[in-house]
């Protein structure tokens, strides 16, 4: 699927895994082939501690916006911000003229009670917030790096349940107003990452049914991570080069990862019928914005 | 202390990290290491992704030990735990009588703690293993935690669900008999009546019906989990540092094993998985050199692979060499990435030969 049309069809991308995948690796990419797209882009980061602004070579983000890559020549700024449960509550507690007792209530553990007795209510307060977003046009897409992968459930399904468990009320509201965003195709869809091993592929394809038929979003391509990228001539006999066995082993090794891989993508087709971007493993131990516009680049 | 001596002599081995670090293998790995030292070990996962059973290659985990049978002279079980049913049993034995637990269990408001309080999987995990300690069934209990942000979340878990079933506000909201707490118990109303006005009146009174059933069983919830912070942190009890050699899960590591430094339970062994293995000596610049050098001969493919691999392994290296240090004197071991995936009991036969 062309990457480009499909951002440019979307207001929300929830982009979500397990850990380990690479999951903000892939926000980060798919963030910046949507700048490159010409679409203003904001990233959102729920944890406020993840390494997405060292890819692109930038400080701490806040919960102010900030760049990640400046537009220009085509392309539109990438942006990116935090927005964790707390901030998204004490901004709630604003907005609903409660502004003097939200320190007391948050700081007192009052609030821990109050969101046992209605789970998700912090979920729905994030989700929320990013419709009040994609309302106010605050950028051309928004892109949110979920909670891994058991989390992303609960936490997509955290609409649908409050809405059963609060029937009335500013909660309810909130809650209807978020499933009617993650319900709309033409608002939102979910990108689901994984790398191509057995066990997170397996757990992928359960993820996807499970928010499918549960929560009924929608979702967009998958984004296989991580795969070696063919290498010719890894047959040839080095015979007695300098190096010969250790050529020999890194072959070996290369092959037999790649014919991992092959299973593994044919597996994913088989039982998730969905669009699939691949991306290189890029033989890297530190990333940073040149790899991301590597990536960018093999969405395609 | 080397791994095989933590395998070998403490009771209960704490496996903590971040996700995707490969927790849930590495700690049946320890376990099945112990069986075959003849040791009665039982490994317990808290995954929700049944990755664990998988692994085993065995059906289905539930939230009683299952022995797995192998050629081994100890004993290996293995156990998923269930949070639910955990924190239903725990209510049952300090319930008064059976109308009190029947009151608790059927709660709304307790349905949601026991499923979805931040907190209470980590506090069960440590709760069953409290069980299955005492229970003297097992020589060496080793847990899987919940892949968490926060390295205390597990180690801090039995604290802090007391602190909430204390909660002073609903107290003050359930127990309002002495006079002199008039004054408070308004003061308390008015923030209730706030909170009412962010999540509806009906959670909050399930809220404050939950309290009021669970008045009275607090003290033994407390006794217990005071029990259960001790074992946490004798010294009988090793926690295991997992982590991958990626700079972002390098850096978390890290911050755990500071944080678990401060709370004066060290990390007692680091194990790295899927560190990309180092073909022959050599590093990256040379091997990307002569890469370079037979682009244009038919060695073109084979000598831009080792490079690759090379580049890669050097790059970790640097990330290792770092939390080596930090973690030192503790142990560190690496598990290379395999050429292929880990799903049996060979396989984690495999991983063990790499660690002892």
């Amino acid at each position: 699927m062309d990457p480009a049309e499909f951002l440019r069809a979307s207001r929300v991308v929830i982009v979500a895994g397990k850990g380990g995948v690479g999951k903000t690796t892939v926000t980060a990419a798919l963030a910046r082939r949507a700048g490159q797209a010409g679409l203003t882009t904001l990233v959102v980061d729920l944890e406020g501690r993840s390494g997405l602004p060292d890819l692109f070579g930038q400080p701490a983000l806040g919960y102010q916006p900030s760049v990640l890559v400046p537009g220009g020549g085509g392309t539109a700024d990438v942006l990116g911000r935090t927005l964790t449960p707390d901030d998204a509550l004490f901004e709630y507690l604003e907005d609903h003229g409660l502004r003097r007792v939200s320190k007391r209530l948050v700081a007192s553990g009052a609030m821990d009670v109050v969101a046992t007795a209605a789970p998700g209510i912090r979920d729905i307060l994030v989700l929320g917030k990013v419709k009040q977003l994609e309302r106010a046009d605050a950028a051309d897409l928004i892109i949110l790096d979920a909670p891994a992968a058991g989390h992303a459930i609960t936490f997509l399904l955290a609409a649908r349940s409050l809405l059963d468990a609060v029937r009335v009320g500013p909660v309810h509201t909130q809650a209807a107003d978020v499933l009617e965003l993650l319900t709309d195709p033409e608002r939102c869809s979910v990108v689901l990452v994984t790398l191509p091993e057995e066990t997170p592929v397996n757990e992928l394809v359960e993820t996807a049914f499970t928010l499918e038929d549960r929560v009924g979003v929608s979702l967009g391509p998958v984004v296989v991570n991580g795969l070696y990228p063919t290498i010719e001539g890894l047959d040839v006999d080095p015979g007695d080069e300098p190096d010969a066995d250790a050529f020999r082993a890194a072959a070996a090794f290369r092959r037999a990862r790649t014919e991992q891989q092959e299973e593994q993508l044919r597996r994913l087709a088989e039982r998730l019928p969905l669009p699939q971007w691949r991306l290189p493993f890029l033989f890297e131990a530190d990333l940073g914005p040149a790899h991301v516009d590597e990536l960018a680049a093999a969405f395609g | 202390m080397t791994l095989s001596a933590l395998v070998d002599d403490r009771h209960i081995i704490i496996c903590t990290g971040t996700g995707g670090v490969g927790k849930t293998t590495t700690a049946a790995v320890l376990a099945l290491e112990a069986a075959r030292r003849g040791r009665r070990a039982v490994v317990v996962t808290i995954d929700p992704a049944k990755r664990l059973a998988d692994t085993l290659g065995i059906k289905e985990l539930g939230n009683t030990p299952a022995l797995i049978e192998g050629d081994w002279p100890g004993e290996l079980w293995a156990m998923m735990l269930d949070t639910k049913s955990t924190f239903d049993a725990l209510v049952a034995t300090y319930a008064s009588d059976e109308e009190q637990a029947d009151r608790i269990l059927g709660n709304r408001f307790y349905r949601n703690i026991s499923g979805a309080l931040s907190g209470t999987q980590e506090y069960m995990a440590a709760e069953k293993l409290y069980e299955l300690h005492e229970s003297e069934r097992f020589d060496l209990v080793v847990v899987d935690t919940p892949p968490t942000r926060h390295a205390l979340d597990f180690l801090d878990a039995p604290r802090r669900l007391t602190a909430f079933l204390d909660h002073k506000l609903f107290r003050t909201l359930v127990v309002p008999t002495k006079a002199y707490m008039k004054a408070v118990n308004l003061a308390a109303q008015a923030v209730m009546r706030t909170m009412g006005r962010v999540v509806g009146t009906e959670a909050l009174e399930d809220g404050l019906a939950f309290f009021s059933a669970f008045e009275g069983m607090e003290q033994g919830f407390r006794e217990r989990a005071a029990h259960v912070q001790a074992l946490l942190t004798q010294p009988t009890t090793a926690y295991v540092l997992v982590a991958s050699p990626r700079a972002d899960t390098v850096a978390e590591a890290a911050y755990f094993a500071d944080r678990l430094e401060k709370s004066a339970v060290p990390v007692a062994a680091l194990i790295i998985n899927r560190v990309h293995p180092r073909f022959g000596k050599g590093l990256g610049p040379a091997a990307r050199k002569r890469a370079k050098a037979l682009a244009t001969t038919p060695l073109a493919g084979l000598a831009r692979n080792l490079a690759e691999f090379r580049t890669m392994a050097d790059g970790e290296e640097r990330h290792l060499v770092d939390l080596t240090e930090r973690v030192a004197p503790a142990p560190v071991a690496r598990v290379p990435f395999l050429p292929h995936d880990v799903h049996d009991l060979d396989t984690l036969t495999e991983i063990a030969s790499h660690l002892f």
